[in-house]
Formats: structure tokens, C-alpha cells, sequence
């Protein structure tokens, strides 16, 4: 049972697809345990079922078998529109090549999570440019996402991600398609916020110098399967 | 996500790819011009019929008969039989019935057959009078000259055929006059005949030739209410008033003069009872009957007439939504892109919080905002096209020297109709592709380059 000081709790969860007749187990019986404020690093080779337990864990897809509790919550248990209000609201997610509207300006981009959540119209621009200010993006704000480099488009998508002010920030490879220089900066920016807002990481990697440096536990994962995972941080012992 | 931010959304979308939602919307706004001019023209025509039939006076007028008259003699009775003695259609009736509700005048038929002289030529015609009321019916709209001067002048309308009989060119007899001979009816004194039993009738009326100079006026295509009443049709027209003071004789004198003492009292052989709309029509005739009268009106073969438009009007509108069909697939079809297009973008939208019901209902928006515009721009089409027809029919009828007709009508139903009718068919062309959106796997769709 996890208890108050877990965030994420994954017990026995397992990912297997049919393609072509073949069963593939993307995730094997995976076992974790993620505490509150807490930044874990999911690392793994390719197709080693990174992504798939992250998208798991973000409730765009749903375990074979196993249970996940994610903030007190069953995710097996949702319906389909409990798990889009668990996404609009518990969670916050990144990803590698940012995915930003580009019809969009940077404020109707970071907008977006709170029409979905049907946050109040007044409201809305105040929480807007607090995400921008977080990020140090706010002169931007009319901008067009191609109009941004690639580093300064990440920062829209993590303020994008921290609008509805979710327990659990979720991010796929986040410096996969970024300069060493300027992954170490979204890093540094995502810790920050990690500790200023104090949330709960999960970072999927496969840059293990990076990870080491700013994660506060590692987890290894290959075919599907756990590797090595150390017991995680707990607050008082950072 | 409310209401407000998916039209918000929907807007932005169609704005983003504009050429290809604007052409959509084209394609849907043609459906619904084809839609439109065809029922116009089914509405027009409908109006126009009516028009022409309300003009004519029949659908708001009852002809009010004697019991047993001649023109009832070998034809079927129509009235069901009431208890009530049959009544002289005389003065006194004419003025009961005028005092029933919603009659706005009660008027005799006068029409008897005699002789014209024009050029010291002899035309035999039947004549008839025209009451007042006739002037603002639209009966004589599109006539040629004018209508007559006053209730009581000695002026005449010719129907063409019979001013084509007078003259090679018709127009030139406006202005000029005829003569119209008549065997005028002079009641004889009461039989003082000694030998005579009494209560015996009284001594009838003779019959006395009388000539009648009249200023020809105008000439008029047919006559209102033509030939009902059972005497063929008029092709002299007179001001009712003038008509009724010449006392020509008339096919009922005879028998009248034969059946009781009452030759000396005015009795008409059939009286026109005008009601204030064809709906009062039914109640006055039954009022009428009761009163001891044979009473007659065309509302029935009105009734038919509304039937036939009916089925008319189904056709045109058939034929029209056959372009709107196609224009449903051009929305299926521009939704179904939009989907391949967006695929990623939806996988953010579902990644961000959207349900599935939002990535539905934002298709289902947009495809109804397609339909709003196409049903708006294509009411506008529509009803342009309707004009151009109306354009060209009535040029083609000035050539034939025949009068301008209003051909095509978008009443505000229409128009209303044709909009929620386009948005309906836009909502459900956009059922399958707003479906399909929503079932996205956004796993699928975030992976999708």
C-alpha cells in the first residue's frame, strides 16, 4: 500500500501488444515506488519500455495487468473521463520535440490546459503569464512557437505543462532534441521548479550524465523490464 | 471544455486552413442555393396561383342561388336539404346576408346576353357588372386604360378576344364608344281586371328596347370569375351600379313572373356574398343555407390546389438536396483531412486533458459553423438565383407582350429552414469524421510525424 509520501505507485504492471500474431511486452511486470517531490530518471536503451511506462503513468494508455496509484488515485479505476480530468489536473507533461501548436502564440499555447480545465476567462491570463514569468519567457508571449529556438520552445511547453499547477510533471526525453548547453538549462529550470513548486518528477532519459547530475534517483529499465531502481530520496535525507 | 472556448477553438481551426474550409463552405452553400431557388420557385408559383385565384374572387366569394333554380336543374345538388322553406333571393335577403358576420359586401350578378353596335356593326356578348370592390382585388392589375372612372359611369372594359372582334388593334379602341342594346324590363300595373280573382298576381312587366352609349375604358385579359354563375363568360364588363339601373331583362324575370305576385320587388337570380378571408367561407355558406338559400363556394377545389403544391413542392425540394448531398460528402471529406492533419495535434489536446468528448464535440463545431455559413451564404445564393430566374422569365414574357410575373419567393420560414436544415446535414456529416477523432489513441497520435 503506498503511503502519504508516495506520489506514484506502480505494482506488478505489465504493457503487452499483438502485432502480426507476436506478443510483445513492452513493460514486464514493473514494480516502483515514486515518492512526493521526488525527480526520477527512467533511463534505458531504446525500445526498452521507457516511454511506454511513462505514457502508462500519464494515463494516455492503460496497463495489460498491474495497478497503478498515481496522487491517491486508482488509474485502472478511471473512466475515460476521470483520466482525461487526472490529466488535465494532476499531471503535467514534455516532450522531446515539444509539441507546441504552431497556429498558436505562446499564450494561446499555455492557455490551452486551462480551457480544458474550464478555468474562469479572468483567471486565465494572470495564471498565464505566472507560467511565463516561471520560465523567463513572459516578452514572448505573442510569439509563434516557429519563431522561438528549440531551448526557448521547451520552456513554453514546460509552462504550458505547469499552467493547471499539476502534483506530477512528466517528461519524455525533454533534452533529446536540444544542445547539450541548452538541455542542462531545462534541467536546471525543471529542478528549480521541482523544489520551488514541489513536485513530483519523472523524466524519461537516455542521457545518464545529465540524469546523474540533476535526478535524485536513477531507474533502469531494459526489454520491458526493471533493471535496477535504488530506493528513493526522501525529503529529509536530501 | 465550455461551450465558448470550443466555438473559440472551431473558429481558430477553420480560420487555419481557410481555402479548404472556404471552398467546404462553398460547396455546402451551393447545396443549399439549389435547395433554395427550387423551393422559391415552388413557393412563388404556389403564391402566384393563389394570388390569381384570391384575385378572381372565388376562394373568398359564395354565389348565393334561389332554391331550385334553372342552373341547379340536371346537376347534382351539392347543399344537404335544410328544413327551411325555399326563400325569394329578393331586396330584403340581400340585406339579412349583408348583415352576417364577417361579410364585407353582398352584391347582385348581373349579367344578361344582348347586342353591341360598334361601326354600325352588331356583336352578340354576354355583360356583366362589376362591383366597386373589383377596382383593388388585383383583378385588373395589368389591364390596358384604366378602371372605371366612377361606380355609376357609362364606361365599359372589353376582354380582349371580344375587343379583338371589334377591332384589328385592340389598344386603339380605348377612348372611343359602343352601343349597347338591351331589352330593358318596365313592370306593367296591377291587373285591375274586374273578372279576375282575387289575390291574383299582378300584371308582370314588358319588355321595351333601350340603347346605351358607353366610353370604352380599358381592356382586360379575362374576366374575373370568369363564367361562373352559369351564363359563359362576359366579355362586356360595366360598372355593377350602371348595370343594375338599366333593369335589362335577365333569365330568371320568366320564371319569377310565373311563380308568384312578387314581380314588382327587385329579386336577383344570384347574389355574391363576399367573406373577409376564404377561412370565414365555410361558417357564411352554412349560415346562408340555413337561411333558406342554395350556397355555393370553390374552397374545396382550393383545398386540392394546396394538396398539389404540396407534392410540388416535395419534388423541387428533392431535386435541390441532391446538390446538398453531395456537398454533405465535400464536408465528410474536408473533416477526414483535417483529422490526418491534426492527428498530432489532437494527441496534445488529449494529452493536455482533453476527453474525448471535447476532441468530438470541437469536429462537430466546426462542421456546424460550416454548415451555418454555407446555410447563410447559400439562403443569399439562392435567393439571387431566384431573382435571375424571375429576370429572365419576365423578360422573355415582356417579348411575348405579356405581363411581369414574381416567380420566386423566400419567405422567412425558408430562409430559417434552410439554415437549421444546413446545419443539421453539416452536424451529421460530421458524425463519422468527429468520431473517429475521438477514438484517436493519443499514444498513436503523439508518435504520428
Amino acid at each position: 500500500m503506498p503511503d502519504a509520501e508516495t506520489a506514484i505507485q506502480l505494482d506488478r504492471v505489465s504493457r503487452q501488444y499483438t502485432m502480426g500474431g507476436a506478443t510483445i511486452r513492452a513493460v514486464n511486470d514493473v514494480s516502483l515506488s515514486i515518492a512526493r517531490n521526488e525527480f526520477l530518471a527512467l533511463l534505458g536503451s531504446s525500445g526498452s519500455g521507457k516511454s511506454t511506462l511513462l505514457n502508462l503513468i500519464a494515463g494516455l494508455d492503460r496497463p495489460t495487468s498491474g495497478s497503478i496509484m498515481a496522487q491517491g488515485q486508482n488509474l485502472a479505476e478511471l473512466t475515460s473521463i476521470e483520466l482525461a480530468r487526472y490529466r488535465c489536473n494532476t499531471i503535467g507533461m514534455i516532450f522531446q520535440s515539444f509539441n507546441l501548436l504552431p497556429r498558436m502564440t505562446l499564450e494561446e499555447n499555455i492557455e490551452l490546459p486551462l480551457r480544458l480545465a474550464e478555468v474562469d476567462r479572468g483567471e486565465r491570463p494572470g495564471r498565464v503569464r505566472e507560467a511565463l514569468e516561471r520560465v523567463r519567457l513572459t516578452h514572448r508571449l505573442g510569439h509563434r512557437p516557429t519563431e522561438l529556438s528549440g531551448g526557448e520552445q521547451q520552456r513554453v511547453a514546460i509552462a504550458r505543462a505547469l499552467v493547471n499547477r499539476p502534483k506530477i510533471l512528466l517528461a519524455d526525453e525533454p533534452t533529446g532534441n536540444l544542445d547539450s548547453t541548452t538541455g542542462e538549462a531545462i534541467l536546471s529550470l525543471l529542478r528549480d521548479v521541482q523544489r520551488q513548486l514541489g513536485m513530483t518528477i519523472v523524466m524519461v532519459t537516455h542521457e545518464r550524465p545529465l540524469a546523474e547530475r540533476y535526478a535524485d534517483r536513477l531507474a533502469i529499465m531494459g526489454d520491458g523490464r526493471l533493471l535496477t531502481a535504488s530506493e528513493p530520496a526522501r525529503e529529509d535525507a536530501r | 471544455m465550455k461551450p465558448r472556448d470550443l466555438t473559440d477553438l472551431a473558429f481558430r481551426n477553420l480560420r487555419e486552413a481557410i481555402l479548404r474550409n472556404a471552398l467546404t463552405t462553398l460547396g455546402v452553400a451551393v447545396g443549399v442555393a439549389s435547395l433554395v431557388a427550387m423551393l422559391s420557385l415552388g413557393v412563388g408559383l404556389q403564391e402566384l396561383a393563389s394570388k390569381r385565384l384570391s384575385q378572381s374572387g372565388l376562394f373568398d366569394t359564395i354565389f348565393v342561388t334561389p332554391k331550385n333554380n334553372f342552373r341547379g336543374m340536371g346537376r347534382p345538388q351539392r347543399e344537404v336539404e335544410t328544413d327551411k322553406p325555399a326563400r325569394t333571393l329578393d331586396e330584403d335577403a340581400r340585406k339579412e346576408i349583408e348583415k352576417l358576420p364577417n361579410v364585407i359586401e353582398v352584391y347582385p350578378q348581373v349579367r344578361f346576353f344582348t347586342e353591341v353596335r360598334f361601326n354600325n356593326k352588331p356583336f352578340a356578348t354576354v355583360v356583366a357588372g362589376m362591383p366597386e370592390s373589383s377596382r383593388n382585388s388585383g383583378s385588373f392589375d395589368g389591364m390596358q386604360g384604366n378602371f372605371f372612372s366612377s361606380p355609376t359611369a357609362n364606361e365599359a372594359i372589353l376582354q380582349i378576344e371580344f375587343a379583338k372582334d371589334l377591332s384589328e388593334q385592340p389598344a386603339s379602341l380605348i377612348g372611343q364608344d359602343l352601343v349597347l342594346r338591351y331589352a330593358e324590363r318596365q313592370a306593367l300595373p296591377a291587373n285591375d281586371d274586374s273578372s279576375a280573382p282575387s289575390g291574383e298576381p299582378s300584371g308582370g312587366f314588358s319588355v321595351v328596347p333601350k340603347e346605351l352609349r358607353l366610353k370604352i375604358v380599358g381592356i382586360v385579359e379575362t374576366e374575373p370569375a370568369a363564367g361562373y354563375g352559369g351564363y359563359g363568360n362576359a366579355r362586356l364588363l360595366m360598372p355593377l351600379s350602371t348595370a343594375s339601373t338599366l333593369r335589362a331583362a335577365q333569365v330568371n324575370d320568366l320564371r319569377d313572373i310565373v311563380r308568384d305576385n312578387t314581380a314588382n320587388k327587385t329579386t336577383y337570380p344570384s347574389l355574391s356574398v363576399r367573406a373577409k378571408s376564404p377561412s370565414q367561407v365555410e361558417t357564411l355558406e352554412a349560415s346562408i343555407k340555413s337561411m333558406g338559400f342554395a350556397a355555393f363556394s370553390l374552397l374545396d377545389a382550393s383545398k386540392s390546389l394546396r394538396t398539389f403544391f404540396s407534392v410540388f413542392d416535395l419534388l423541387l425540394g428533392i431535386f435541390g438536396s441532391l446538390a446538398l448531398a453531395v456537398a454533405t460528402l465535400g464536408i465528410v471529406n474536408t473533416l477526414v483531412m483535417a483529422i490526418l492533419e491534426r492527428r498530432r495535434e489532437i494527441g496534445v489536446l488529449k494529452a493536455l486533458g482533453a476527453a474525448d468528448s471535447d476532441v468530438q464535440q470541437l469536429f462537430f463545431v466546426e462542421a456546424g459553423v460550416m454548415g451555418l455559413f454555407g446555410g447563410f451564404f447559400g439562403v443569399l445564393f439562392g435567393w439571387l438565383l431566384g431573382r435571375a430566374i424571375t429576370f429572365g422569365t419576365n423578360v422573355y414574357l415582356k417579348r411575348q407582350n405579356l405581363n411581369p410575373i414574381e416567380l420566386s419567393s423566400v419567405p422567412w420560414w425558408l430562409v430559417i429552414a434552410a439554415i437549421v436544415f444546413a446545419i443539421l446535414v453539416s452536424l451529421a456529416a460530421g458524425l463519422y469524421p468527429a468520431s473517429r477523432a475521438a477514438k484517436l489513441n493519443p499514444v498513436d497520435a503523439l508518435r504520428y510525424e
